[in-house]
């Protein structure tokens, strides 16, 4: 017990209870908004993509290429160019708040993706069925394509969430807040390497239970 | 009635027209129960979306009981699309519905209905399709057959007047599909319903269609009463299927033929002549001896029906001739 304490005598409990509240906060609130976001516009890549209800190659392509300019920049840059917008939404682009944006313009179309590509899973079949009952474009999407994907989907959140997890450690580089911000702050700049241990094994444990959470749910919504 | 008056479709593909189904006429009564059989790719599934134009015609009028269907807007389209039922080869349930939820779908779907008659209606329908005991079990807890009987009641759902079957028991063993047709067959009786049937196997045709249209590269080839078709198959590709169902190997049949005495004639006997004992009758009467080749008793829809290969040696043939066709048997000579 004395040698715990002696090994990890720079770590302050209160300070990594708060941070680790804070992760909490950010992935939290970055998820809600990137499921909120995310999920109309994979519904709509969906929708407009290639012999789909609604086809639109138009719209796809654009929608598309919003999507992987988003994609494409590596989160670490994203984080600095979404600075002058951050700070024009919210006020800020340091703590907790300042790292949502940038979370949710990382996590949105990630998410949008995921949840096209698991509409595109459902049977084609069910949606011509749907279509034959005499159902519109609305009720085929909420009656039956979203229920269909909803394993898939949540799959997706689960995905999502754990990538936030990611992101959100690394908007500590920006002042972000949370757990990453005290891995950096004091493991990496402060060569306290007992914090960074401590930091790094939550940070485990949040994706493991995160993991296993989505893993429950995915096999509790599944019929197949 | 389900009128096509020259309904043509084709599919572009690469700027090119690709014809899936020609320029067709066609009448299916109101009440009856008509077949398409044709190979995968002959057309005929583009034929049975047309009707509830989950395929959009590129030329020719559809009229169903008189009216166009064609130029249907959105609305007028969905509450068309209520009145014909679907079923499927994969019978395309939700997964992840009930059986009683899938089956309140498209009466859900059509926003009519009050909570108390949808709930009504689905206890009515499990009742139908006997599986009252499944009603909060998931599709994939259902075999086969099952999954098919949830997808007959769900097309009934919302009372349509006309059922299309898309190789409905294209994946159901042979017991599973008997019972299936006899459900369909059931509901067309009961409920004066149209079916209209696509299928691949002759045999289903024979057992519950009154009529048939045999398809081969986006044509009609040859349509008419199932018995008439079936028995007297004029074209190619519809002999194909006959011989396909009866599990008659051509060349076999070519080589007995060869190797028979006499002239050789095919007799068809329909209806009750099938059980008469009209064989020995004739042989006696015109001085012929006879050898039975191939013979098989069977039924079409709900009427028996024969058809005996003989080869006769010696006697008077015209005697036996017209004694047969006296006895409403229809004689073929086939050497």
């Amino acid at each position: 017990m004395e040698l715990l304490t002696e090994l990890l005598s720079n770590v302050d409990w209160p300070e990594i209870g708060w941070a680790s509240w804070d992760t909490l906060v950010m992935v939290g609130m970055s998820l809600l908004f990137s499921v909120v976001i995310g999920l109309p516009i994979g519904v709509l890549l969906f929708l407009t993509g290639k012999r789909q209800l609604l086809e639109q190659p138009v719209a796809y392509a654009v929608l598309s290429f919003v999507v992987n300019v988003l994609r494409s920049v590596p989160f670490i840059i994203l984080l600095i160019v979404m600075i002058p917008f951050t700070v024009m939404l919210i006020g800020t682009s340091l703590g907790v708040a300042g790292a949502i944006p940038p979370l949710v313009a990382g996590g949105a179309p990630f998410f949008a993706r995921l949840v096209e590509t698991s509409l595109r899973e459902v049977d084609r079949g069910i949606i011509e069925a749907t279509q034959a009952m005499g159902a519109s474009v609305k009720q085929i999407v909420f009656g039956a394509l979203l229920p269909e994907a909803l394993p898939g989907i949540i799959a997706g959140i689960t995905v999502t969430a754990i990538t936030l997890v990611s992101y959100a450690a690394m908007s500590g580089v920006i002042g972000g807040g949370g757990l990453g911000d005290l891995a950096i702050r004091f493991g990496y700049q402060r060569f306290q390497t007992d914090v960074m241990v401590i930091t790094v094994a939550l940070l485990v444990i949040f994706v493991q239970v995160l993991q296993m959470v989505g893993d429950r749910l995915v096999l509790y919504f599944s019929r197949k | 009635m389900i009128v096509f008056d020259q309904v043509q479709k084709s599919y572009q593909v690469g700027g090119r027209a690709i014809p899936a189904l020609h320029p067709t006429d066609l009448t299916i009564e109101t009440g009856e129960v008509f077949g398409i059989v044709g190979h995968s790719g002959a057309g005929k599934s583009t034929l049975v979306r047309l009707i509830n134009l989950l395929e959009r015609p590129t030329g020719g009028r559809i009229l169903i009981d008189g009216e166009t269907i064609n130029d249907y807007g959105s609305a007028d389209l969905r509450a068309f699309r209520r009145k014909v039922g679907m079923i499927f080869q994969h019978f395309n349930l939700l997964s992840s519905k009930t059986v009683a939820e899938n089956i309140a779908f498209p009466m859900k779907l059509a926003g009519i209905y009050s909570k108390s008659e949808i709930t009504e209606r689905v206890q009515e329908l499990l009742a139908r399709v006997s599986l009252s005991d499944h009603a909060n079990k998931y599709p994939s807890q259902l075999s086969g057959g099952q999954k098919q009987r949830v997808g007959i009641a769900r097309a009934l759902a919302c009372r349509p007047t006309i059922l299309l079957c898309d190789e409905a028991t294209s994946a159901l063993d042979p017991q599973t599909t008997q019972s299936v047709l006899k459900l369909l067959a059931d509901i067309n009786r009961e409920l004066g319903l149209t079916i209209v049937l696509i299928t691949h196997e002759m045999d289903v045709v024979r057992r519950v269609c009154d009529r048939v249209a045999v398809m081969d590269a986006g044509r009609v080839v040859e349509m008419g009463p199932v018995s008439d078709v079936f028995l007297h198959p004029q074209h190619p590709t519809t002999r194909d299927f006959v011989f396909e169902s009866e599990s008659i190997d051509r060349d076999e049949l070519q080589e007995d033929l060869s190797k028979a005495e006499g002239r050789i004639l095919r007799l068809t006997f329909k209806g009750d002549a099938t059980y008469k004992p009209l064989l020995g009758r004739v042989a006696r009467e015109a001085g012929v001896d006879f050898s039975i080749l191939s013979g098989r008793i069977d039924h079409i829809k709900d009427r028996p029906y024969g058809q005996l290969t003989l080869s006769l040696v010696g006697g008077d043939l015209d005697v036996a001739m017209s004694a047969f066709e006296a006895a409403d048997v229809h004689v073929e000579v086939l050497r």
